[in-house]
């Protein structure tokens, strides 16, 4: 069931025709902010408005679309963009990763690896990564046309000089085939390996504060860094208390008011389908 | 529908929706991986000569209002035709120009169209060219974002010196115009970051 009073995908042709446009130019320029005239859609923002209106310029009644927030495919966010597209654009759904031909996410990018002719959408609160460094907009602009990024390196510096090593964990800087500096939106750290010369197209949608942009595939994505403070991604002593998995990003769950906890992997789908496989080999 | 039809004009898209999806599509995938062919354009009645059907499937799926259009002078036969189908208001020249349809032949410098600003690079000029043959393996060598490792293209027709052309235009990033290459019903992309050697 397709919603007949409305357009496919929801949005009007003279609405996706410019976020189109957009897309290409962000395509062409990786990982510049192309401003957009974002819309209002049926939902909050914060709620991923800008990588609704991504997808719903991008998919197409033949796409299989799979959503996942915070990695999981059956929270709030995720159940209802997946609903609002069966219905507004009639396309299948699925929770598989390697079954998707679009992934719509809000902060993280799946264990499982992407496949070239998958294209990630992003839901983005912050596109600028400059913004807590510098708030006017006409400074930032001028200093990513000038690749005037020394605030951003002597920022991460000073983490080393307070906490010994950088505390950045989330949205952390990376810098797009050796140009512009672009927040990956908050994903952990422990996603930003997987951007680099990925396969698939990643597309960013930021709706409250109108921009889109983007990475194509097999594109240099590299996190900041200092020579004798290398880039390091997060490691757990633990293993996933549901199918064992040592290498995904694993959620601290309190089990009691007595302090225990239990850590289970953050990517549902991956999680699901390690212990499928065990159960199958017994 | 058909009776208000001016007279003399071929049909645009028989479902706009679907099939301005199926033609982005193709544009994205072209744009994002330069060197792959993309055939667009299926269903769409015969555009004016000499606009091509991948051509004139883009101009449907990317042009309206907002588009000044810019034809070279061999092109100015569809100009009704896309003038009636898009609603795009004809550029002045080609410096006015958000988007530009020309013919390899007439292709005029690169650095004449708009190239945007360090500021607003967006506010660039993409430009589709209609060569005379387009296939996958070819004397042009392609890479840059998008592609693996490296990826060959021959296209006919294109001026002389397009390849210092289109070094100096990769040489201004983040500024520089942004080609689609069509020929019949394919496409090939050739964005600004690409780097093409002989």
């Amino acid at each position: 069931m397709t919603g007949a009073d409305y357009n496919f995908a929801y949005l009007d042709e003279q609405t996706k025709r410019m976020i189109r446009r957009a897309i290409l130019k962000a395509v062409a320029i990786p990982g510049y902010q192309v401003p957009f005239a974002a819309r209002e859609m049926p939902l909050p923002y914060g709620w991923g408005t800008g990588g609704i209106q991504v997808t719903a310029a991008v998919i197409g009644p033949d796409d299989v679309l799979k959503v996942i927030d915070q990695g999981a495919d059956d929270t709030t966010n995720a159940v209802s963009i997946r609903r609002f597209f069966r219905r507004m654009a009639g396309v299948a759904t699925t929770e598989h990763t390697a079954e998707a031909t679009i992934i719509q996410t809000r902060h993280r990018i799946p264990e499982t690896p992407l496949a070239a002719g998958q294209i990630l959408v992003y839901q983005v609160p912050i596109p600028e990564p400059l913004r807590w460094l510098e708030p006017r907009d006409t400074e930032t602009r001028r200093m990513h046309a000038l690749r005037d990024y020394g605030a951003m390196q002597v920022n991460l510096y000073e983490d080393i000089a307070r906490h010994g090593a950088i505390a950045k964990s989330y949205d952390y800087p990376v810098l797009v085939n050796g140009h512009y500096i672009m927040s990956p939106s908050p994903i952990p750290k422990f996603d930003n390996p997987k951007m680099d010369r990925s396969p698939a197209l990643q597309l960013f949608g930021a709706g409250r504060e109108r921009r889109i942009y983007a990475v194509p595939p097999h594109t240099p994505v590299r996190s900041l860094d200092f020579d004798d403070y290398p880039f390091t991604v997060q490691r757990w002593d633990e293993c996933c208390a549901l199918c064992g998995a040592t290498d995904s990003f694993l959620d601290e769950m309190i089990m009691d008011d007595r302090g225990s906890r239990l850590f289970i992997c953050s990517d549902s789908d991956y999680c699901r389908g390690r212990q499928g496989a065990g159960e199958a080999a017994e | 529908m058909t009776a208000s039809f001016p007279a003399g004009l071929a049909p645009g898209f028989a479902d706009p929706a679907l099939a301005a999806q199926v033609s982005f599509r193709a544009a994205l995938t072209a744009l994002s991986e330069p060197g792959c062919l993309v055939a667009l354009g299926h269903g769409l009645a015969p555009p004016p000569p000499p606009l091509g059907p991948a051509a004139a499937a883009l101009a449907l799926t990317l042009l309206d209002h907002d588009t000044p259009l810019w034809l070279s002078p061999a092109l100015r036969p569809a100009a009704a035709y896309l003038r009636f189908h898009c609603g795009c208001p004809p550029a002045a020249g080609p410096e006015a120009a958000r988007f530009a349809v020309v013919t390899a032949a007439e292709l005029p410098p690169l650095a004449v169209f708009a190239a945007g600003s360090d500021d607003y690079p967006d506010h660039s000029a993409t430009v589709i060219v209609d060569v005379a043959g387009l296939r996958a393996g070819g004397p042009l060598v392609l890479s840059g974002p998008g592609i693996a490792d490296r990826a060959t293209l021959a296209a006919d027709g294109l001026p002389a010196d397009f390849l210092a052309c289109w070094a100096a235009n990769r040489g201004r990033f983040p500024r520089g115009v942004d080609l689609l290459l069509t020929c019949g019903p394919l496409l090939c992309g050739l964005p600004r970051t690409t780097l093409v050697g002989g």
